[in-house]
């Protein structure tokens, strides 16, 4: 199951979000957008206020990262992704606006599963501390926003091959409570052979 | 007495953070290396290649291995015939972070502010821990921490009724609530004993040792071994996506404590617990 990659042309419509299943290793190509905390507080408070967001968030994915700065020639410096559930205080608004793909690493709070559930959200693990690998596939990096906010600001990224894994699909399946209890069973199984 | 100018601190502070960031020590890169020969989840070594990949990469190409570069945690071992002159210490430490993240293009992650945040955009202050020992040497050592890890960790002051099955409980609890937040495989720092400050450093300075070395004492040195073995029996595995591998090391160090308590700190780390050492 870990070698069938299958690639991903963003962004993530709703049809394309529900052909994408717990477990899936797939390769992003397109463009993504980079928010932590501190930018998804301001987005959210900007939203009260009437002020729309830097990016048009319909079929959006957002990647919670805050990289190290680029070296001198170098797109982007390593950027591997952020505790996801930080993030859940705001993501549900986000995603009813139409952001339905995420890419973090860590668990999430059941409203966010009910979000993407309504929504046919898709929750994506990158490997977190693989930040060295992960920046080769960011080919381009743009700074769109909150530029006072430093490794918080947002960046548009169009990343090409990127690799990730479905951790929660549209349905609302958690890899990371089947994942443990398949490996589990399978290592009980090895232990009797 | 021995003459030490404070710069001399600031250069070495300067280079440790930049390579510590850069470069996975060995006991890492070896530890994670044999849990991947022994690994037994199709998931779970995919990863793992990933993650070697990773550090090879971050090696050779010279790049930070992960973004968090984390708070600059300092431990300084002073000789107490060392007599600092240039300047004050821990301003020579603080100026070797600012200068080592600045050149080495580090993520500036510290808030002036723990309620009203602020960046300081310089990754000051350091985390400076300081420790008087004979001799006149100093011994320096970085240790860039992460806050994925740093945010799973655990204190609890049990009474000493709860005896070691409370602290083995413990262990587990806390590794089993981080789940797959703190990047597993993890390396897993405990304190036990002292009061309710000292135990807390002790699991940090736990984090300090290498992964394949042993507590001296062969009741903690067992206790390692043991709960390291019950750690990779949870199941939880790299990422969080199911395996054997969820914890590279377990490394105990402990404390005299009070008749009536029994501290116990678990700090927890990454696959990229970086540390880096240097004598002067
Ligand atoms: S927990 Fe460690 S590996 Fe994960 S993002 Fe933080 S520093 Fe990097």
């Amino acid at each position: 199951m870990a070698e069938e990659l299958r690639r991903v042309q963003l962004p993530l419509t709703p049809e394309l979000a529900r052909t994408l299943h717990m477990g899936d290793n797939v390769l992003l190509t397109g463009t993504i957008y980079t928010a932590r905390d501190a930018a998804h507080e301001r987005m959210t408070e900007n939203l009260a206020k009437g002020i729309p967001l830097p990016f048009d968030p319909m079929n959006a994915t957002i990647y919670y990262v805050g990289p190290t700065p680029a070296e001198p020639g170098k797109v982007i410096g390593s950027a591997g992704p952020t505790t996801a559930g930080r993030m859940d205080k705001w993501a549900p608004e986000m995603i009813s606006l139409g952001a339905r793909g995420m890419i973090g690493k860590g668990a999430r709070q059941p409203s966010v599963v009910d979000a993407m559930k309504k929504y046919s959200g898709v929750y994506f693990g990158a490997i977190g501390g693989a930040g060295a690998l992960l920046a080769k596939h960011i080919k381009k990096c743009k700074l769109i926003a909150y530029e006072d906010l430093g490794p918080e600001a947002i960046r548009e990224l169009y990343v090409e091959d990127f690799p990730v894994t479905v951790i929660i699909d549209s349905e609302g399946n958690d890899l990371y409570k089947s994942g443990r209890a398949e490996y589990l069973k399978l290592h009980e199984e090895n232990q009797k052979a | 007495m021995r003459d030490i100018d404070v710069s001399v601190i600031t250069d070495a502070i300067e280079k440790m953070c930049i390579n510590a960031n850069r470069h996975l020590p060995q006991d890492m890169q070896a530890g994670i290396k044999a849990c991947r020969a022994c690994e037994d989840g199709p998931i779970a070594c995919t990863i793992l290649d990933q993650i070697i990949d990773n550090f090879q990469t971050a090696d050779k190409e010279n790049v930070p291995i992960c973004q968090d570069t984390g708070m600059a945690c300092i431990f300084l071992e002073v000789g107490q015939e060392v007599h600092f002159t240039g300047g004050a210490l821990y301003d020579a430490v603080n100026e070797g972070v600012r200068r080592g993240y600045t050149k080495g293009y580090l993520r500036k992650s510290v808030e002036a502010d723990p309620i009203r945040r602020g960046n300081t955009g310089d990754n000051t202050p350091a985390m400076i821990t300081v420790d008087i020992v004979p001799g006149d040497k100093v011994k320096i050592t970085v240790a860039p921490k992460g806050f994925g890890s740093e945010n799973m960790s655990a204190l609890r002051m049990f009474k000493p009724s709860a005896g070691l099955q409370g602290i083995k409980d413990f262990i587990l609890e806390t590794v089993e609530k981080a789940g797959p937040n703190p990047c597993p495989p993890i390396v897993v720092g405990v304190g036990i004993g002292g009061n309710f400050d000292h135990v807390a450093l002790a699991a940090k300075k736990a984090l300090l040792r290498p992964i394949d070395s042993h507590n001296p004492d062969p009741y903690y040195a067992a206790l390692e071994d043991e709960m390291l073995e019950k750690i990779n029996e949870l199941g939880i595995g790299p990422q969080g996506f199911g395996g054997r591998t969820t914890a590279v090391g377990v490394n105990i160090e402990t404390l005299p404590t009070h008749i009536a308590g029994m501290p116990c700190a678990v700090n927890i780390s990454c696959h990229v617990t970086r540390h880096e050492t240097e004598v002067i």
